[in-house]
C-alpha cells in the first residue's frame, strides 16, 4: 500500500519538509522551556536562544507559589462545569437521538447555534445577570456560565453518539416494559463511556483554556489561571522566566489530557465541526 | 405501544426542557437584551455607569451610525478592516499548511504518529498560553528576529507587534464601491460556475444580478460617501505576528480535519487512478482535492468564525491597548468594561454576531439537512 503512495526518489524531501514543520511547531516550546530555566539576570534578548548556563528551577517554584490558588480555581471550575454539562448533554442527546418530540429538529438546531455565537454579543446582559444573582466574582458564576454554554456541544456529541445505538435495542427494552429512565440507565448509559470520555475531555480543554468569561466575570480571588497568566505576562518590564514557567504550568493539564487521550481528543475536535 | 412511545416522548421533552430554557435565556434572551441595549444611550451619560439601575433612553440606530460613520469611532472601522485581512491570511495559512501536513502524513512516513502529535498539540493549548509564548518570541530585539544570527546573518529588525506600517490602504468612503465590485464579481463567478454545470436559467439569473450590482457600484455608490472627510484604512503589518501565532495554533486542527477526509478515501480509488496512469500530482489535483472540497468548506467556516471572534490571542500577545493589533472583539471588551460605554459595546457585539451568523446559519442548515438525508 505504502509503495503505491511514495516514490523512493522523493521520500527524503518529504522528511525534510516534515522536520522543518516539526521544528516550527516545537520552536516555541524550546523557547518557553529554556527561558523558564534561566536565571532572570541571564535572560537577554540577543542570547534568547542559548541554553541556560546554570539550570535555575526556582522559576517553577515561584510560578507554582503564585499560581497555586488560580490553578485550584481553574480545577474546581473545569471539573464541575465539565461534569454537569456532560451529564445534561448525555440526557439531551438521548432524547434527541431516541425520543425526538415533535419539533425536536428545529429545537436542536436552535440549541446548536449557541455554540457558535461570539460571546461578546451576550456579554453585557450576562454580566448583569451574574451580578444580579450574586455570583459575580465567584467561581460558581463561571461554573453556571460554562455549563450553559457547554450544552450545545455536549448535546451534539451525545446525540451523534447515541444515534449509533441500534433502535432495536431500545425497542426490545421497551417491549420488556422498561420506561424512559430505565432504558437510559440499563441500556444507554452503560454504553456511554467512550462518549463521556470524548465530551469530558473536550469540555475540560475548552473550559480550562477559556479567557473571555474568565476575565469578565471573576475577581482576583476567583481568577482562573488564564487570566492570571495574561496579567503576569502583560505587565510592563516583565521578567520573562516567570511568565514562561507559568505558561508551562497552565498548559500542562490540557497537554497531559492530549497526550494520554489523544484519540478521543481528535474525535471531539471532529465533532466540533458539526458533522453528523 | 404507540401510547408508550408518546409518554416517552413527553418525558423526553420534560428532560430537555431545562436545557431549552437555559439556552433560550442565555443565548436568545441575552441576544435580545443586548440588541435592545445597543439601541439606547446607556453609557453616554457618565451617571449611568455608576447607577445600579441606570435610566436609559431609546436612541434608535445612532450607535451603529456612529460606529460606521461617526467622527470618533475610526478605531472601530480600522478594527473591521483588520479583522477582514486577518481572516483572509489566517484562513489561507491554516488551509494551505494544514493540507500540506495532512498530505505528508497521509504518505505514512516513519514516525507518523509522532509527527501528527507534534503538529496537533498547539490546539490543546489556551490562546493565552500561545499568546504569552509568542509575545516573547516576537520581541523586536530577540526571539524570531535573532534566528538569522544562528546561521551567521545579521538579526532582523522587524517590529512584530508594534509596527506602524500599513499597506493596501484605501479610503473608507470608497467602501460602498469596493463592496459593490466584490459582490458583482462573486455573483459573476457563481454565474460562470452555473453555466459550466449546464444550469442555464440559474446562470442567467446570477449574470443579471451581477450586472445590476455592478451598475449600482459604478453608478450610485460613488455618490454615497459615509464620512465628510477622507479616512484611510489598510492592513497593519503588526498583524503578521498574530497571524503566524494563530496559524501555529490552528494548522494542526485543519490537518486533523483533512486527515479524517483522506483516510475516508477508498484505497481502490487511488489504485485505479494509478493504474490509469495518473502521476502523484494528477492523483491529488484531479481526484483527491475535489473530494476534499466539503472539508475545506467546513474548515473555512469553523476557522472563519474563530477568526471573527479572536480575542484572547490578541489580548495575550499585544495587550488590550495596542491600537495596531486591535480587533472588534477586543474593542467591545474595552468599550464596555473600561469605557463604560455599554450601549456602544453592545452594538459592537451585535455586529460581530451578525457577521458570524451570516456564515454559521447557512452552514448549520446545510449540515443538518444532510444529516436528515443520510
Amino acid at each position: 500500500m505504502s509503495a503505491s503512495r511514495t516514490r523512493g526518489r522523493w521520500r527524503w524531501l518529504m522528511y525534510v519538509v516534515l522536520c522543518l514543520a516539526a521544528s516550527f511547531f516545537l520552536m516555541p516550546v524550546y523557547m518557553m522551556v529554556v527561558t523558564a530555566l534561566k536565571d532572570p539576570a541571564e535572560i537577554s534578548l540577543d542570547t534568547a536562544w542559548q541554553l541556560p548556563s546554570v539550570w535555575n528551577w526556582a522559576s517553577f517554584a515561584d510560578a507554582w507559589q503564585a499560581f497555586l490558588p488560580k490553578l485550584r480555581n481553574s480545577l474546581i471550575l473545569t471539573v464541575t462545569a465539565s461534569a454537569t454539562s456532560a451529564m445534561l448533554g448525555s440526557l439531551n442527546g438521548y432524547v434527541f437521538a431516541k425520543w425526538p418530540f415533535p419539533g425536536a429538529k428545529i429545537v436542536f438546531a436552535l440549541i446548536l447555534f449557541g455554540m457558535f455565537i461570539p460571546y461578546q454579543a451576550i456579554l453585557i446582559p450576562l454580566f448583569g445577570f451574574i451580578r444580579a444573582i450574586g455570583l459575580y466574582g465567584t467561581i460558581w458564576g463561571l461554573v453556571v456560565v460554562h455549563t450553559v454554554y457547554g450544552l450545545p456541544i455536549t448535546t451534539l456529541i451525545f446525540r451523534n453518539y447515541y444515534t449509533e445505538i441500534p433502535d432495536s435495542l431500545i425497542e426490545a427494552s421497551a417491549l420488556e416494559g422498561a420506561g424512559f429512565f430505565a432504558i437510559y440507565r440499563h441500556v444507554v448509559f452503560p454504553l456511554s463511556l467512550p462518549g463521556f470520555v470524548v465530551v469530558v475531555i473536550w469540555q475540560f480543554t475548552q473550559i480550562w483554556n477559556e479567557f473571555l468569561f474568565a476575565v469578565s466575570l471573576s475577581n482576583p480571588a476567583s481568577q482562573p489561571i488564564t487570566v492570571a497568566l495574561a496579567q503576569l505576562a502583560g505587565g510592563e518590564a516583565v521578567r520573562w522566566n516567570l511568565p514562561m514557567a507559568g505558561a508551562l504550568l497552565a498548559a500542562l493539564p490540557t497537554l497531559l489530557v492530549y497526550v494520554v487521550f489523544g484519540r478521543y481528543f481528535v474525535r471531539g475536535l471532529l465533532a466540533g465541526s458539526v458533522k453528523g | 405501544m404507540r401510547w408508550r412511545k408518546h409518554t416517552n416522548q413527553i418525558t423526553g421533552f420534560l428532560v430537555v426542557l431545562p436545557s431549552i430554557v437555559l439556552v433560550a435565556v442565555f443565548v436568545y434572551g441575552f441576544i435580545g437584551r443586548a440588541l435592545w441595549a445597543s439601541l439606547t444611550d446607556w453609557g453616554k451619560d457618565p451617571s449611568q455607569a455608576l447607577a445600579l439601575n441606570p435610566v436609559t433612553r431609546f436612541i434608535g440606530l445612532q450607535n451603529y451610525r456612529e460606529l460606521f460613520t461617526g467622527f470618533i469611532d475610526g478605531r472601530f472601522r480600522q478594527d473591521m478592516v483588520s479583522t477582514v485581512f486577518f481572516t483572509v491570511f489566517f484562513l489561507a495559512g491554516c488551509l494551505l499548511f494544514g493540507l500540506l501536513l495532512a498530505i505528508l502524513i497521509d504518505h505514512k512516513p516513519r514516525g507518523e504518529a509522532l509527527f501528527r502529535g507534534v503538529f496537533l498539540f498547539p490546539f490543546a493549548l489556551s490562546f493565552v498560553v500561545t499568546g504569552t509564548i509568542w509575545r516573547w518570541l516576537l520581541q523586536p530585539g530577540g526571539g524570531v528576529n535573532q534566528l538569522p544570527t544562528l546561521v551567521g546573518l545579521r538579526p532582523a529588525t522587524f517590529e512584530w507587534l508594534t509596527s506602524r506600517q500599513q499597506v493596501w490602504r484605501f479610503d473608507w468612503n470608497d467602501l460602498p464601491v469596493i463592496i459593490g465590485l466584490l459582490a458583482a464579481a462573486t455573483l459573476a463567478a457563481v454565474a460562470v460556475v452555473a453555466r459550466r454545470a449546464g444550469r442555464r436559467r440559474r446562470a442567467i439569473g446570477f449574470a443579471l444580478g451581477s450586472a445590476a450590482v455592478l451598475g449600482l457600484a459604478v453608478g450610485v455608490a460613488p455618490g454615497w460617501r459615509p464620512l465628510p472627510f477622507p479616512e484611510l484604512h489598510g492592513f497593519n503589518l503588526a498583524f503578521i505576528g498574530i497571524v503566524v501565532a494563530a496559524v501555529w495554533q490552528m494548522a494542526g486542527y485543519t490537518m486533523a480535519l483533512y486527515l479524517a477526509g483522506l483516510t475516508g478515501i477508498p484505497e481502490e480509488l487511488r489504485e485505479a487512478a494509478v493504474v490509469e496512469g495518473a502521476n502523484e500530482w494528477q492523483l491529488y489535483t484531479r481526484i483527491i482535492l475535489p473530494l476534499m472540497a466539503p472539508i475545506t468548506l467546513s474548515a473555512m467556516i469553523v476557522l472563519g468564525h474563530i477568526s471573527l471572534k479572536i480575542f484572547d490571542l490578541v489580548f495575550a500577545m499585544a495587550g488590550p491597548d495596542n491600537a495596531w493589533t486591535d480587533v472588534p472583539a477586543l474593542l467591545m471588551f474595552i468599550t464596555t468594561f473600561r469605557g463604560n460605554q455599554f450601549a456602544k459595546g453592545a452594538a459592537i457585539g451585535v455586529i460581530l454576531l451578525v457577521l458570524v451568523a451570516m456564515i454559521i446559519v447557512p452552514y448549520l442548515r446545510s449540515q443538518l439537512r444532510k444529516g436528515v438525508r443520510e
